[in-house]
């Protein structure tokens, strides 16, 4: 009797249990990875466990006073840390608000055949470029070309407006605008780069089957497209924002490091991360348990940010389907 | 011939071999850390003594003044630097015992923006202190104006800027103002960093180039560094009102600083010199060693090192923006120096 498949079963197939050695180097890998996740892991549980110590003299002595307090004075060791929280989250929000717009108009620019693709990808490429630009040098250029940019807009909105309490204050250099823009500047590839991600992942027939409807370009863009990719746009705008809240030396050259909480938008401010690192190098060692305190202050409010993005975005999905 | 030759070449392969052991075996190196403020001088003397001397090679890390007593008092370093001088309670903490020296001085100067750039404004005593104060708030305040008939100062208000982080520069400017300002003294006081008025027209900067960059962009602005950044940025300065009246411009400062008598522990503040020349704002800065110390071998490669600073390195001082030390506390400083064991 002939039988077709039997040379398959005699012969050497390529269906064989595993040997020993591909079980070894799945387990090793497996091993590593585990290892990977723990390291990972352990470090940030030692780098909270270890501010937090340096911390605990601190929050123990003054508890929410360091908080609460607007003064810093090393002279007479009073440090308060509130006007530096609110620097950072007025200066990171209105970093996210214009650096989202613009990133997201630019991501659904570039993905929505609006420019040949080799271009777009040219220009991808260019605006992902703006995120290896060092910290210092957006500093600097913000103090050189941006201040004296917005600084006649920013005269004129004082003289005409200036009854708002945004527009309260002139500008006198560095402050909170110049440093809200730079910040943008600086959140914009990240924003960018993962929502062209978000939108590209959304697939054609969704699209195809807007124009079906008989829907126009920006009907489809606006109605089916961003919609559809929304959680991840709203991810990368959480993204930015975490970017905004620990971004150091373009803040501390351009906000004018001054511990007052204002709403003008041309008043100089304080941020967190700039006071830590302008602060840290001849600190004393009861300002270092300060400083300590602030950095665990800005660790929570980034972990806050996180975790209220992440909910939202899980909402969101929950919401859509 | 030949062989002359090649005993020629054979025994100056030999020293050649022999010397460079040699100098393997005695090579010293040095690590110091600490004020930023004297550091372009420190980092180009020990360059041209290690060009000098293969031997002995110096490394300097600028932190701050702060931050180089701190490793010195960890013993990670072999040498601070500081422009503060050290803290009796940090000195007592060092059993060899600590042996400052002063190894340079510089000025600290007052720089501004003002349109039109008008070159030497006059300070008076009585309004510098109080600009930094947030007292007088505008450039045509009638102070100002009296002191300076032939400059026109607009209606602008003053932006004033200052450090932003701790630095023996506003240490040193600080200690100053409270000298000649009871009201400075009693508000704001002195220290690496005060409590400067937390208003509009404040703002706070890094570093010298923080401040020369913003004070650079901001019409009416005015702030202080420090002299040899000044002259290495090109940047003009006001020129201030001394103890006896008279306005005096940074850069002449040989002569008040011979005045100053160093005391034993080598520390000599003159927050307000005498001197009808004097410009009022200069500053000794220290090295800080160990008495008695461990490694002999580091101990004569420090004093080697000393010696070249207060020889050679005292000549480039003036070109690099920096005040030579007087010839009588040169001698002062070496026979100090002695102590370092």
């Amino acid at each position: 009797m002939k039988k077709p498949f039997l040379h398959n079963v005699e012969t050497d197939s390529i269906c064989q249990p595993p040997s020993p050695s591909v079980i070894f180097v799945d387990r090793a890998f497996r091993m590593l990875a585990r290892l990977g996740v723990i390291l990972v892991f352990s470090l940030i549980v030692v780098l909270v466990l270890e501010i937090g110590i340096k911390a605990l003299p601190s929050i123990q002595k003054s508890g929410l006073d360091v908080i609460t307090g607007t003064v810093w004075d090393v002279g007479q060791q009073k440090f308060g840390i509130l006007p530096a929280i609110w620097g950072t989250l007025y200066s990171s929000l209105i970093a996210l608000f214009v650096g989202g717009f613009f990133g997201i108009s630019m991501a659904i620019f570039l993905t929505q055949d609006f420019l040949h693709p080799r271009l777009a990808a040219i220009f991808r490429a260019i605006v992902e470029l703006l995120a290896a630009i060092p910290s210092v040098v957006y500093g600097l250029w913000g103090i050189f070309v941006v201040i004296p940019a917005i600084r006649p807009l920013t005269d004129e909105l004082n003289e005409s407006l200036g009854w708002i309490p945004f527009f309260s204050s002139t500008l006198s250099g560095p402050g909170l605008l110049p440093a809200a823009l730079v910040l943008a500047i600086m959140i914009l590839p990240t924003i960018a780069a993962v929502s062209q991600d978000a939108l590209r992942a959304v697939p054609l027939r969704t699209k195809q089957a807007a124009y079906g409807m008989g829907t126009t370009h920006w009907e489809a863009i606006l109605k089916v497209m961003v919609p559809t990719a929304a959680t991840g746009i709203f991810g990368s705008l959480v993204l930015g924002l975490g970017r905004a809240l620990g971004e150091t030396m373009a803040l501390a050259m351009l906000i004018g490091n001054s511990n007052q909480i204002s709403l003008s938008l041309f008043a100089p401010a304080n941020t967190l991360a700039a006071m830590l690192a302008l602060n840290f190098p001849e600190a004393g060692p009861s300002e270092i348990e300060v400083l300590m305190y602030a950095a665990l202050v800005l660790m929570l409010i980034t972990l806050v940010v996180n975790v209220l993005g992440s909910m939202i975005i899980t909402y969101a999905q929950r919401g859509m389907k | 011939m030949k062989k002359s030759f090649l005993y020629a070449v054979v025994i100056a392969v030999a020293a050649l071999t022999l010397s460079s052991t040699s100098f393997a075996n005695e090579k010293v190196r040095l690590i110091g850390s600490g004020a930023s403020f004297p550091a372009p001088i420190y980092l180009s003397w020990f360059k041209s003594l290690n060009k000098a001397n293969p031997n002995l090679i110096v490394d300097y890390q600028s932190k701050g003044s702060g931050a180089g007593v701190q490793d010195f008092l960890n013993k990670t370093v072999d040498f601070a630097a500081s422009d503060s001088a050290m803290k009796k309670e940090d000195m007592d903490k060092v059993p060899e015992g600590v042996q400052l020296l002063p190894m340079t001085a510089g000025e600290i100067i007052v720089t501004y923006n003002l349109p039109g750039n008008p070159a030497g404004l006059k300070l008076p005593r009585d309004v510098y202190p109080d600009i930094f104060l947030g007292k007088i708030t505008r450039w045509n305040d009638p102070k100002i104006v009296a002191a300076n008939p032939d400059i026109k100062l607009p209606n602008m208000p003053i932006t004033v800027v200052v450090r932003a982080d701790s630095s023996g520069t506003t240490a040193v400017f600080t200690k100053h103002l409270s000298a000649i300002s009871a009201e400075f003294k009693n508000t704001l006081g002195e220290g690496n960093t005060v409590n400067w008025p937390a208003t509009n027209q404040f703002i706070k900067s890094p570093k010298n180039d923080g401040i020369t960059a913003t004070v650079r962009q901001t019409p009416g602005a005015i702030g202080y560094i420090e002299y040899s950044f000044a002259k290495l940025a090109k940047i003009g300065s006001a020129l201030l009102e001394n103890k006896e009246g008279k306005f005096v411009a940074p850069g002449n400062s040989a002569e008040t600083l011979a005045a100053i008598k160093i005391p034993a522990d080598m520390i000599a503040w003159e927050p307000d010199p005498d001197g009808a020349n004097s410009y009022p704002i200069v500053t000794y800065t220290w090295m800080i060693f160990r008495k008695n110390n461990d490694d002999k071998a580091k101990a004569k490669a420090m004093r080697e090192m000393i010696e070249y600073c207060l020889t050679e390195g005292q000549k480039t001082a003036d070109a690099l923006g920096y005040i030579p030390l007087p010839q009588s506390v040169v001698e002062i400083v070496r026979k100090a120096a002695a102590n370092i064991k």
